[in-house]
């Protein structure tokens, strides 16, 4: 897995290689995620609208390695975005994949693009 | 020096600990023999024994603490004999110790009357744990009991036994009830009161002989008259525990009780006597408190500090536990004749007030409280400190309701020496300073840091006075918030929405709140919102948990847990197949709960709608096993079947459940009922509860399983299912609208200001007047029930989230199972 997400994730938007064409906005709950499949890799998106912001990150929780992220709930800590695990609340900022619950290390997260109606992945692969 | 203390009661401990803390080991060494098998615990307190407290949570101290302070602990043996010429004492056990200074700390035993019969299996004291554990053991086979004795104890034993779901009868030889604290009115008023909690009394009845075999059957009065009864508990009173000294030539009442002069000194200059052992100026304590001032008087002296003498204490006391406020203070009866009466009366509403003021009209010399003794703590005061009247003196026991700012007001009007908690004697000083220098803000955060509160209890109404008084004096408010993005309590949300209108999480954010909300906020405002509108929230099923969400349960793994509504446990062969074809079909894990029902684990997200399809299609409904909302409703089987039941509880449960399932609380809610007093559906440790007698049906309420395990209280007894169901629906509807989000009703209750008898007076007696509103919002929620289910089969549009990916038809390759006992299992996670 995590070599799966070195291989994909890009260090930042300039090191962008493909920008994957996920689905349509409206397959996207307002406020909430979704799972994408990218080769191996599963990605949690999330269209977070009352910020009118989009974010990406690995669908894997870290805490018990469980592909479940994307049906977690988004929020804000201090005005930070984050999403929280379904499964024992820990909490990740979808800015930077920091966890904001205590000791679990961090995670993967990707850039977004929406283009006329299209949600696009940036991937370094 | 060598001090033996014998007793380890709550007065013998309490002695212990002050004199630990005014003296080290190096200069006093401690020995305390107790004869109970336990180290003193709060028998204060003993009733709660009865509503879940155990042995342990009922402890002074645990036994680590006498190790932990020098204090060498002695349980489970008598001290039998004190040779006063050689200074030492001798134990039932044979063991000896000397001693320099002597300490009796023997109590009192409960006063049984010989009366004919008394050795009948069935006959108890109300005193020690053991007693209490006997009283639940032969309990359990019997329907009714008898108390003896209308006072204070007695009157405490008769709810315990009325908790224990027996009918209850309180028998009294003098002709009113609690002769020594209320006048005729007043005992009338609180007669009319018990009786209509159906406890039974009988006034002027002198008992002449107990009926029955081996086993007591009834009780025979002076008039010849006959009072059939199971069980009969004996509160006559007590008789201070004096034998030991007695026989050891130290000087006793004639009546009874250690004599000891104004230094608690016995006859014998190194013998002290404290408690309720004690007889001191002709008078006998039968309280705690005093006991408390007798141990510090004592422990002072033999540390060496200056002692003040102990030269009486106030008698006043409260009732507790019973659903009846009752409070005498000072001179209730107006004894010093010069003093003028003012008594207030009002029969429909169950209350009764006198206060007696001095002839001067400056003084408050005393009072009776029925009915209504929210005013006790303050009135106490007004007369201890000899604080100065109203202009009209009847405003202390008018319009009583408001009472809360007239206490708050009352508060800020005493001296900082005024005595709040008499248990610890600790004053209204002493507890601001605590508040202020340790900036305490919550009722437990003083009772750790000052101890007030924890002995009788009796002054927690107004420690939580004071500390709100000092908190807004620092300018500070006491206030509970959701989370960091709203600055408002549940109720207040509550409220907001229903008063606003709003329907959406969006909506009540943009107008009462901060930030973008979270985990905590988003799923108790999805809560509130279908609590007050119940409708489904599919634009914005984000702000729900997961398991709300896709209306299951999520497992190890991310798959889904399915759980049909089964009401009450009854279903029929047929509807067996129907789930035994579904599970087969889509391989699912099959399990009974512990709800009485069946869970069917192991579904992916995308085949959840087509296992609803063809449960619902069978006529099964959601269970809610995945909502803050109804649970099961268990049941016994009941008398259509069982030889012993009494009425049909399948049928209720089944009627209750369908009526209330779907509805959403601050927590999930769970109930039960019995087909009779064997309880074999344990109806009470659930949310509401309900046991069939001859008559109907006992309601019992705010009952608990789980980590902190609780028993519900009795709220009413010998309902017809009507009334039964009007209570519920106030109950539950009362409970929504008040409870803090995830709080269980048992957790609520126990938050809740004037606990059970506050919630009997706003269901039963409707004291808020919202009765009617509350079952009209409980109407509106059954009528738009809908199978949330039903719903999303019914509707494609709902159907499209229930898939892994958002880009491919096919589900989470992360999903692994094993097999375990011929099933499916999720590979677990490390
Ligand atoms: C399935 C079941 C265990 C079983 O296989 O028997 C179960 C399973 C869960 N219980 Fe339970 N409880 C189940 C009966 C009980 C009972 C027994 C009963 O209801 O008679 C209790 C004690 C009674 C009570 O609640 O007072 C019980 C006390 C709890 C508690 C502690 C609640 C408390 O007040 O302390 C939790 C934790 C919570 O709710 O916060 C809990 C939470 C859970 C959760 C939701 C934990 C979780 O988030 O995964 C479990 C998932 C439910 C599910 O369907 O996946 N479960 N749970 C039982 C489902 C009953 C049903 O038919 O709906
Ligand atoms: C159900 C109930 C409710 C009550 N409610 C209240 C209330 O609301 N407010 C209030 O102020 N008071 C209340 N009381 C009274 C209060 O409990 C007593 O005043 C208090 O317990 C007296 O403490 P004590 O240590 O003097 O006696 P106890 O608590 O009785 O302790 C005496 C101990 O000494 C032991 N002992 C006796 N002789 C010997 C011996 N020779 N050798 C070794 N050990 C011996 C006994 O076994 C006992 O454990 C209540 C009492 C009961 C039973
Ligand atoms: S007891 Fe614990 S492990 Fe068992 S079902 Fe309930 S929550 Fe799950
Ligand atoms: S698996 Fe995500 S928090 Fe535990």
């Amino acid at each position: 897995m995590q070599s799966l997400l070195k291989e994909h994730a890009p260090k930042d938007t300039s090191d962008v290689r493909t920008w994957f064409l996920a689905a349509p906005v409206t397959n996207f709950p307002e406020n909430g995620g979704a799972c994408v499949r990218y080769k191996d890799l599963q990605v949690a998106v999330f269209n977070f609208s009352r910020r009118k912001e989009w974010y990406a990150c690995q669908n894997l929780c870290p805490h018990k390695k469980q592909m479940i992220l994307s049906r977690g709930m988004v929020g804000s800590h201090a005005g930070e975005p984050k999403v929280a695990c379904p499964f024992h609340k820990k909490s990740f900022s979808l800015r930077s994949g920091e966890c904001l619950s205590g000791d679990e290390c961090s995670i993967t997260t990707f850039p977004v693009k929406v283009e006329d109606g299209q949600v696009y992945i940036g991937f370094g692969s | 020096m060598e001090v033996i203390v014998i007793g380890n009661g709550m007065v013998g401990y309490k002695f212990c600990e002050k004199l630990r803390k005014k003296a080290g080991v190096h200069q006093i060494r401690i020995t305390v023999y107790g004869e109970e098998p336990r180290p003193a615990y709060d028998r204060v307190h003993l009733s709660e024994y009865f509503n879940g407290k155990s042995a342990d949570d009922l402890l002074m101290a645990p036994a680590s603490w006498y190790a932990e302070n020098d204090v060498t602990l002695v349980t489970g043996e008598l001290v039998t004999a004190i040779d006063r010429d050689r200074k030492t004492i001798t134990t039932h056990k044979g063991s000896t110790a000397r001693y320099d200074k002597l300490v009796l700390a023997t109590g009192s035993a409960a006063f049984v009357p010989m009366i004919r019969g008394i050795e009948k299996q069935g006959v108890f004291v109300y005193r020690t744990i053991e007693d209490l554990n006997a009283i639940l053991a032969y309990g359990k086979n019997v329907r009714n009991a008898v108390v003896m004795g209308g006072g204070l104890l007695g009157l405490e034993a008769a709810k315990a036994m009325l908790d224990m779901g027996l009918r209850t009868s309180v028998v009294e030889f003098a002709p009113r009830l609690m002769p020594r604290q209320l006048d005729e009115a007043g005992a009338a008023l609180l007669r009319q009161r018990l009786e209509a909690l159906s406890i039974d009394i009988y006034t002027g009845k002198n008992t002449v002989e107990l009926l029955g075999n081996a086993r007591l059957s009834g009780l025979k009065f002076s008039d010849d008259s006959v009072l059939e009864t199971g069980m009969l508990v004996i509160s006559a009173g007590i008789r201070p525990r004096d034998e030991l000294a007695r026989e050891s030539g130290i000087t006793t009442g004639e009546r009874g009780g250690i004599v000891v002069n104004d230094q608690l000194l016995t006859n014998d200059p190194d013998i002290y006597a404290i408690g309720e052992a004690v007889l001191h100026r002709e008078k006998v304590y039968g309280l705690v408190a005093p006991g408390y001032e007798m141990a510090e008087c004592v422990a002072a002296s033999l540390a060496g500090e200056v002692a003040g003498d102990f030269t009486g204490f106030d008698m006043s006391s409260k009732l507790k536990l019973i659903g009846v406020d009752v409070g005498s203070f000072g001179d209730p009866f107006g004894d010093d004749s010069t003093s003028v009466p003012i008594v207030y009366e009002d029969r429909t509403a169950g209350i009764y007030k006198r206060i007696n003021i001095s002839s001067d009209g400056k003084r408050l010399c005393g009072g009776i409280l029925v009915g209504d003794a929210s005013a006790y703590n303050m009135l106490l005061q007004i007369t201890q400190n000899g604080l100065s009247l109203p202009t009209d003196p009847a405003d202390l026991i008018l319009g009583a309701r408001g009472a809360g700012k007239e206490e708050g007001a009352g508060i800020a009007a005493l001296p900082a020496e005024a005595q709040i908690c008499s248990c610890e004697n600790i004053s209204k000083g002493t507890l601001c300073q605590a508040i202020e220098n340790q900036n305490l803000t919550t009722l437990d955060g003083i009772k750790k840091a000052t101890g007030a509160c924890t002995g009788c209890g009796g002054c927690t109404p107004m420690v939580a006075d004071l500390l709100k008084y000092a908190l807004e004096s620092q300018g500070k408010t006491v206030k509970q918030v959701l989370c960091e993005h709203f600055d408002h309590s549940r109720q207040e949300l509550l409220d907001l929405i229903r008063i606003q209108g709003i329907r959406s999480f969006d909506d009540l954010l943009d107008a009462h709140g901060t930030g973008d909300g979270c985990e905590i906020c988003k799923p108790a405002v999805a809560s509130m919102l279908s609590s007050v509108w119940n409708e489904p929230l599919p634009k914005q099923s984000t702000i729900q948990d997961t398991n709300d969400r896709f209306l299951a349960n999520i497992q190890k793994g991310g798959s889904y847990s399915v759980v049909p509504r089964i009401p009450a446990g009854e279903i029929t062969p047929a509807q067996l197949l129907v789930i035994a074809l579904v599970a087969g079909k889509y391989k699912l894990y099959t399990k009974i709960t512990g709800g009485q029902r069946i869970d069917l684990f192991g579904a992916s997200l995308e085949q959840l709608p087509a296992i609803w399809k063809e449960l619902t299609e069978a006529g099964f409904e959601s269970g809610h096993a995945y909502g803050k909302a109804l649970r099961t409703v268990k049941s016994c089987v009941g008398s259509t079947w069982c030889r012993y039941g009494v009425q049909d509880s399948v049928g209720f449960a089944v009627e209750i459940e369908n009526r209330y399932k779907g509805i959403r609380a601050p927590h999930k809610i769970k109930s039960a009922v019995s087909g009779c007093i064997r309880e074999c559906a344990e109806a009470q440790s659930k949310d509401f509860g309900i046991i069939a007698t001859e008559k109907g049906w006992n309601l019992y309420v705010c009952g608990n399983g789980g980590a902190r395990p609780q028993h519900a209280r009795l709220l009413a007894t010998d309902l017809d299912r009507e009334t039964c169901i009007r209570y519920i629906d106030r109950f539950l509807m009362f409970y929504i609208k008040t409870a803090d989000p995830l709080t269980r009703t048992a957790a609520w209750l126990n938050k809740l200001d004037g606990g059970i008898s506050y919630l009997k007076e706003v269901v039963i007696e409707d004291s808020l007047g919202i009765a009617g509103q509350l079952e009209k919002d409980m109407q509106e929620l059954i009528s738009t029930y809908h199978c949330e289910w039903k719903k999303v089969v019914n509707d494609p549009t709902l159907q499209a989230p229930f898939r892994h990916f958002v880009n491919s038809e096919e589900t989470d390759p992360g999903l692994q199972f094993t097999e375990i006992r011929g099933q499916k299992v999720p590979v677990n996670w490390d």
